[in-house]
């Protein structure tokens, strides 16, 4: 994994139980696929409630990076660097988090 | 007294009266002429239409014998089956005092109920201020605002929870500032269900559902009409849905084993309780879409898929049934989400 640092990926309340309860953790990584990898390895289980079995994000989720929806950017292969912060959101009606 | 105090029988006399008095809407009312003074946005609320779910059902491959049908609550004036309770709540509030010239009416809300009291505050004539999370559409604050209401936003990584808790604390801390509606405690919620919905199902089924299905979000239609029916009928079954997992995308229904449970719930009405996937909820809504040209919601997708799911059980045991889903909203609020892409 080809990371430089850690990113901040906050994590929303219904995913807590994957993450001891923490609302903020870090992970690695140089794109938001590799992220995940890095969530997973971490935390077990929680890359089936992000992405498909191929590896997009769902439908119903918004993978943020700095603000910024990843749909409109690469995807999952929005590159990510150390210092960006990563959210993740169920998409309730849409929207976004800027 | 508070919302939560009221108990069920005393809120559903007093929305008995108001529809006695108001009707449930409608032009049959108008003629009679004795609610000339209501506001047009109050009169449009209700008596929505049941539709025959046939090109649907064949689709997804139901016998004749197991009839599909769908309450089409989008028709409401806000788009949603919330402007029942909304209208119940409001009207109970001025009636009992608690929503006095100069307070303000405070919820939480994901969309719909905010949209309905906003509506509502601009018929009626009072100020409406909505917390919602800050991951709601922007189409949904837009049309909060459009209306004239305030829209305060709560942390997205929270969700519905997290607008609960920041509603409660303003609520708390500005008692003399605000009515607190709470949708999730005020047994007007319930009962507007109980007064209006379930009677129009049954007559418009005459008297022939079998099985009722509805999402559970703050899970008044459920209570309001599976009390209702089984009190028709102790034969109705009630289907509960709800999203299969904490983390979902499904609209206005909460997963309840993770949820701050709302206090009008009570978990011995529903028969049936049916956890529904995200992406299955999104796949029925557009089917629902390219077969009857019918534009619903994530959370109809939801009843939806209940239904289906409950309509393939009577035909593997050959048994007729009149199942009704319940619709809360259409689709075009979705527009935002993947649901559509």
């Amino acid at each position: 994994m080809s990371t430089t640092g850690t990113v901040t990926v906050l994590i929303p309340a219904p995913l807590r139980r994957f993450t001891g309860g923490e609302s903020k953790v870090s992970s690695g990584g140089s794109s938001i696929a590799e992220l995940i990898d890095g969530l997973e390895a971490s935390y077990p289980g929680i890359r089936d409630k992000i992405v498909e079995d191929d590896g997009e994000i769902r439908r119903f989720v918004n993978v943020f990076v700095n603000g910024q929806n990843v749909r409109k950017l690469d995807g999952v292969a929005t590159q990510v660097k150390a210092g960006d912060e990563v959210g993740i959101v169920p998409a309730m009606a849409g929207g976004s988090v800027a | 007294m508070l919302n939560s105090e009221i108990g069920d029988g005393q809120a559903t006399q007093m929305v008995l009266r108001q529809r006695d008095r108001i009707g449930t809407g409608g032009l049959g009312e108008v003629r009679g002429g004795s609610i000339a003074a209501e506001p047009a946005a109050v009169l449009a609320i209700g008596q929505t239409p049941l539709l025959p779910l046939h090109q649907f059902a064949r689709r997804v491959g139901l016998p004749d014998f197991v009839e599909l049908w769908l309450k089409a609550e989008w028709t409401n004036p806000g788009g949603s089956v919330k402007d029942r309770p909304a209208l119940a709540i409001v009207r109970h509030a001025l009636a009992e005092g608690h929503l006095t010239p100069g307070k303000v009416l405070l919820d939480s809300t994901s969309g719909n109920i905010g949209i309905a009291y906003a509506m509502l505050g601009a018929a009626l004539g009072f100020p409406v201020e909505l917390v919602i999370p800050e991951n709601a559409s922007d189409e949904r604050k837009a049309m909060v605002r459009a209306y004239g209401a305030t829209v305060v936003t709560s942390d997205p990584y929270e969700g519905s929870n997290g607008a609960i808790v920041h509603a409660r604390r303003l609520a708390a801390d500005h008692p003399d500032r605000y009515f607190y509606a709470d949708q999730y405690s005020n047994a007007c919620n319930p009962a507007a269900h109980f007064a209006t919905t379930g009677p129009e199902l049954w007559s418009q089924t005459n008297g022939r559902i079998t099985h009722f299905v509805a999402g559970l979000g703050t899970t008044g239609t459920m209570m309001g009409v599976g009390r209702f029916l089984k009190r028709q009928s102790p034969l109705v079954s009630l289907v509960a849905v709800q999203p299969a997992e904490s983390f979902h995308g499904i609209e206005g229904l909460k997963h309840l084993p993770t949820a701050i449970v709302p206090a009008i719930y009570d978990a011995a009405i529903p028969d049936e309780q049916l956890g529904i996937e995200t992406e299955d909820a999104y796949a029925f809504a557009r089917e629902l879409a390219r077969t009857e040209g019918l534009f619903v919601g994530t959370s109809t997708g939801a009843a939806l898929a209940g239904a289906v799911r409950t309509a393939r059980d009577a035909a593997g045991r050959d048994e007729p049934a009149v199942i009704v889903a319940l619709a809360p909203d259409g689709g075009g609020k979705y527009l935002s989400t993947e649901l559509w892409g």
